[in-house]
Order: C-alpha cells, then structure tokens, then sequence
C-alpha cells in the first residue's frame, strides 16, 4: 500500500512537470498544444534509446530528452507561428498522432509496438524496488520544485511579462515592439522541454516504455490538471495533478460500487468522468482553484502624471 | 506499373470522395462558428454506430441506414454545441477546442460504454469485384461514392438556393454584416451544428461501410478529415472536397513508397506542406 502511495505520488510529480510545461505554452503564452502525449513520448523514446541502447548516464538521456522534445516543440510552433492558434491545434494533434504511429512502425529504432524494457533507473538494482521507489520520488519532488522555482522566475521577469501581453493580445504586443513571434516560438519550445523532461523521467522510473502508453488521453489529463488547478499559476499546475492522480484512482474503485459492469466499461466510465470533469469546471471554474494572480508592480506616486493618480483612485 | 497507380489513383479518388463528407462537416462549422471543432470524431464515430443499428439491428438497407445515421450525429451535434461547446466559445476559440476534445472523449466513451471494443460489421451483400481495362472497382465503393456525391450535391444545392443556406453563407463570410442584415447568428449556428455534424456521422457510416467500425473508428479518421480541410483551405467547403480528394490520392500513392502503416502520417506531413507554402490551402478561406 506505502508503494502504491509512493508510486501515485511519482505520477502526480511527472503529470505536475507536463502541466508547467503546458503552463508557460498555454497559460502564459495563450498558445495551445493539444499533442502534449507526443512531446512526452518523445522525450521518453529519445532519454530511452540513448541510456538503454547506447549506454549513455541517465542524467544525459534526460536533458536529451527534454532538448529533442524542445526542437519538436520548436519546428511545430514555427510552422503555424504565423497562422491563427486553431491551426497550432491541428498541428499538435497530428503530431502525437504522427509519433506514436512512428514509434510502432520503426522496430529497427524503437522495437515497435513491443516497447522498450529494461530502462535503467538511479539505482535500480542496487536497492530494494521500496528504495528505489523513495530515491525517485524524491528526484521527481527535486526537479518539481526546481522547474517551479525556475519558471516562477520566468514568469516575474519582463520576459513573463511579454508573454502575457502576447497572450491576451499579441497585437497590443507587436505594436510595442515585441518580437512576437520569436516569443511564441520560444516559450513553445520551453515548454515541450520540460513536458520532454517529464516523459524521459517516466522512462527512467518504469523502466518500460510502449506505444499503447503514449495515448490521447494523457493529453486531457493534463489539460484537466492545469484548468482544475489554475491556468496561468505554476503552483495551480502541481496541486491540479495531484488532484487529477487522485480522482483517477479513486475511480479505480467505481467496479466495487456499481456492481455489473464489465470490465470494459468501467473503463469507458472513467474516461467520461475525466472529460465530463473537464467540461465542467471549464465551464464553472475557468479559473480553477488557484487562480492565476498577476504580479503587482507598485510605481512610486512620483513616476505617475497627476492625471493617472485620479484614475487611479477611481478604479481602486 | 502503370495499370497499378491507375488502380491507386482511381481508389484514391474513391476513398476521396467519401472523406470530402466528413471534411465537409469540420470546415463548415469552422466557418460559421470560427473553432475547429474536434468532436467531429465522435460524431464520425456516432454515426457509424448509428447506421450500423439501423442496418443490423432493425435490417434497413444501407443507403437508408445512412440517412439514420446522419440524422441521430446531426441531433447529437446539435445538444452537444448547444449545452456544452456554445457556451464556452465567448472564452475564445481555443477554450471552445478544448472543451471539443474533452467532449469527444465522453462521447466516445458513451459508445464504447453501450456498444463494447469489439470490431462490428454491417450487413451487406458480398458481390464480386468488377473489372474493366485491368482496374478493380467493387459495387459497394460505388454505392458508397455515390451516397456521398448525392449528400454534397444536396448540400451544395442548399447553400446555393435556400433562404437558409445563402443567410449560413453570410455569416460565415461577413459576421457583423449578417446581422446587421438581421440575421440570426445563433440559429444559423445551430443548423451548421446540425448540418456539418450530421454529414460527419453520414460519412463515419460511410467509412465504415468499406471496412468495419469501432468505438475508435472517428479518431483514427480525423487527421485525414483534418488535413483534407486544411489542405483545401480550412472554412471553404468546395475546398474541402479538393482537399479530400487530394488526400485520398496522395495516401494511396504513398502506398508506392512507404508502408501501409504510414498513411494517416501522409495527412501531417501534406498539413505541414500546405501550412508552410501555402497557408490559406488551395481555394483559400471563403465558404462557398
């Protein structure tokens, strides 16, 4: 039981890296990326293949991952940079598709729909599975808090600031000046990376790796997550994955109240409460449970023309 | 070799003409409501469902089955939009294509749920291929192409004579106009949910008719459906009927070179194309 704790925790960890990364495309650049299971896969096949078949250190697979994850994200965000954001939609869809198509087909690369075993973890062998299940869980709260840490620093920092202004109106952006899309391109790409660095550690830790488990619904997982926990806010991203780790377990246990299902539909009832579920708080609580709050910056009184005080006071 | 790619092309031109139906669903809605609206899927998937109790289960002939079909995706587009997607398009258009993704996912599952995984078949005749000049061609593709150009030639006839049609024409084109001009923008949206979900749901019968059907037949088809819409130009219906037809061809062609296995990848790589060379596709983005 301690395990099955340890190990939900893990996946809440990894599911809270992809919802920051679809935090900086989404929340604050405004872009969408409806193939983030794609960029995860491709973050997990890259870290994969360069540790297992070619003996490269773990720490390296990783960083690759999440590098070739950024370079995918960054050809995708180029190609539609310059179209209107229902196209990237499109895109990004098709890309998942693309890579999972890829990865069962190109058995010479990736060993086809039979997946990848035997991927080396921090230590696997070398202490209990409990051990080890604790080392990663606490590697996954360390990388966590750093890219926390780290995109909360992206976020104060004008360049932040630019991306919000791109994302609520990238005219307004443009017209001051602002590369936008270079900008777009860029936080794309930062967040396929860690979204990458997210599928390369899940490699690590289950230490298999498969087509069949780079599905659509990953996808909405994590959309869920970010929406549920508050678009925009780095902190909303991590609770709404724990939240999310805990409702789909919890609906593990929906064959021992509605007794009389088949085994297939029990599973096609978890999917719809995790789409209903999205649904719903899109509609009743687009700003989720921790809704994004704008860093404030107070000007001194000095710095403002005396016509800007009175409004001020007005608006206040 | 060359009575081979005639044979590619002419099935090409075949699975074409049955995609054009379904593209024809997503880039209408995309151009009246302006969202790409990927529960396209499930209504594919729906509708062939749909069809397949009418032709199984109650025995109806196929081509009536497929105007079932067009009927029960049509009503479920238009509850779908209505209580859930409408809402959710003042958040913007994008806000709208995701709540599109999470509600194919339950309808999906609504099928899955009442209908199991397994592969289902209709209930057709088994005739014998026909053979003219060295090329196969079988009846019941035929039937299914002409199903379909029947269903676009009704359409095309409704937006080019109807009241109705030439007012949908004129909110797609001219928003503001339109309603300057009193016409009611919310109604005209409802009927493109109907009209464009209801050919999605015709066209998954379609598809399926050609091979068998599953709770995830929609899913699979769509990045076709997508790039036959994007490739003609995402919100021009004539467009879409190009594009399909350059799909179909180019995915057969590509079975020349590349393994059969790659053929929804063909549809990316001719969105990346088109988006790259030429992003308003090859009509452009006017409706009609």
């Amino acid at each position: 039981m301690e395990n099955y704790v340890v190990a939900m925790l893990v996946f809440a960890g990894l599911y809270g890296l992809m919802a920051l990364g679809l935090n900086v495309v989404w929340g604050m650049a405004g872009m969408i990326n409806l193939g983030l299971v794609g960029f995860f896969a491709f973050g997990a096949y890259i870290s994969a293949m360069l540790t297992k078949f070619i003996g490269l250190p773990i720490w390296f697979g990783v960083l690759a991952g999440a590098a070739g994850a950024a370079v995918a994200g960054m050809v995708v965000a180029m190609v539609t940079a310059k179209l209107r954001g229902d196209y990237l939609a499109i895109v990004t869809l098709g890309f998942s598709e693309v890579i999972r198509i890829t990865a069962s087909n190109e058995i010479w690369l990736t060993n086809g729909t039979d997946g990848i075993s035997g991927i080396p973890g921090p230590f696997r062998g070398e202490v209990t599975p409990e051990a080890f299940n604790l080392i990663f869980l606490a590697l996954v709260a360390v990388v966590v808090a750093v890219v926390v840490f780290l995109l909360q620093r992206v976020r104060h920092a004008p360049y932040g600031r630019v991306l919000r202004a791109i994302r609520d109106d990238d005219q307004v952006a443009a017209v001051a000046g602002k590369t936008v899309i270079r900008f777009k391109i860029e936080a794309f790409a930062l967040g396929c990376a860690v979204i990458g660095l997210s599928g390369a550690l899940y490699g690590h830790y289950t230490s298999y790796i498969a087509p069949d488990g780079f599905v659509p619904l990953i996808t909405i997982y994590i959309v869920l997550a970010l929406t549920a926990g508050g678009t925009g806010n780095n902190y909303g991203a991590v609770l709404g994955s724990v939240l999310v780790v805990f409702f789909m377990e919890s609906t593990r246990f929906l064959t021992e109240v509605v007794p009389g299902l088949q085994a297939v539909q029990v599973a096609a009832l978890r999917e719809m409460l995790i789409g209903g579920a999205l649904i719903v708080i899109m509609r009743l609580r687009p700003g989720g449970l921790l809704p994004e709050r704008l860093p404030r910056i107070d000007l001194p009184q000095s710095a403002l023309p005396p016509s800007a005080l009175s409004e001020e006071k007005k608006a206040t | 070799m060359l009575t081979e790619v005639a044979q590619l092309v002419l099935n090409g031109l075949m699975a074409g003409t049955i995609l054009a139906v379904p593209a024809i669903g997503f880039t209408a809605i995309y151009a009246v409501l302006r969202f790409p609206n990927f529960s396209v899927a499930s209504q594919v998937t729906i509708g062939a469902f749909a069809g397949y109790v009418a032709n199984v289960t109650f025995g109806l002939p196929a081509p009536v089955a497929v105007a079932f079909a067009f009927l029960v995706a049509g009503f479920s587009g238009l509850i779908c939009d209505e209580f859930v997607l409408r809402p959710m398009r003042p958040a913007g258009p994008l806000a709208a294509a995701i709540a599109a993704v999470a509600l194919t996912i339950v309808l999906e599952n609504i099928v899955r749920f009442s209908f199991g995984n397994d592969l289902r078949g209709y209930d057709l005749p088994v005739l014998r291929d026909w053979r003219f000049a060295g090329l196969r061609v079988s009846p019941q593709q035929l039937e299914n192409g002409g199903i379909a150009i029947v269903a676009m030639a009704c359409l095309f006839g409704f937006l080019a004579f109807s009241r109705m049609g030439k007012a949908m024409r004129a909110v797609a084109d001219n928003p503001m106009l339109a309603s300057i001009k009193g016409i009611d923008s919310v109604a005209i949206g409802r009927l493109v949910s109907f009209v464009g979900m209801g050919l999605a749901g015709l066209g998954g019968m379609l598809l399926g008719l050609d091979t068998s059907i599953d709770p995830l037949t929609g899913f699979r088809a769509i990045l076709t459906v997508f790039a036959a819409a994007v490739v003609g130009g995402l919100g021009s219906i004539p467009g879409a009927v190009v594009g399909a037809l350059t799909i179909g061809v180019a995915e057969e062609l590509s079975l020349l070179v590349l393994d059969p296995a790659y053929r929804s990848a063909v549809g990316f790589v001719a969105i990346l194309l088109v988006l790259t060379l030429r992003p308003r596709g090859i009509l452009g983005e006017r409706a009609f």
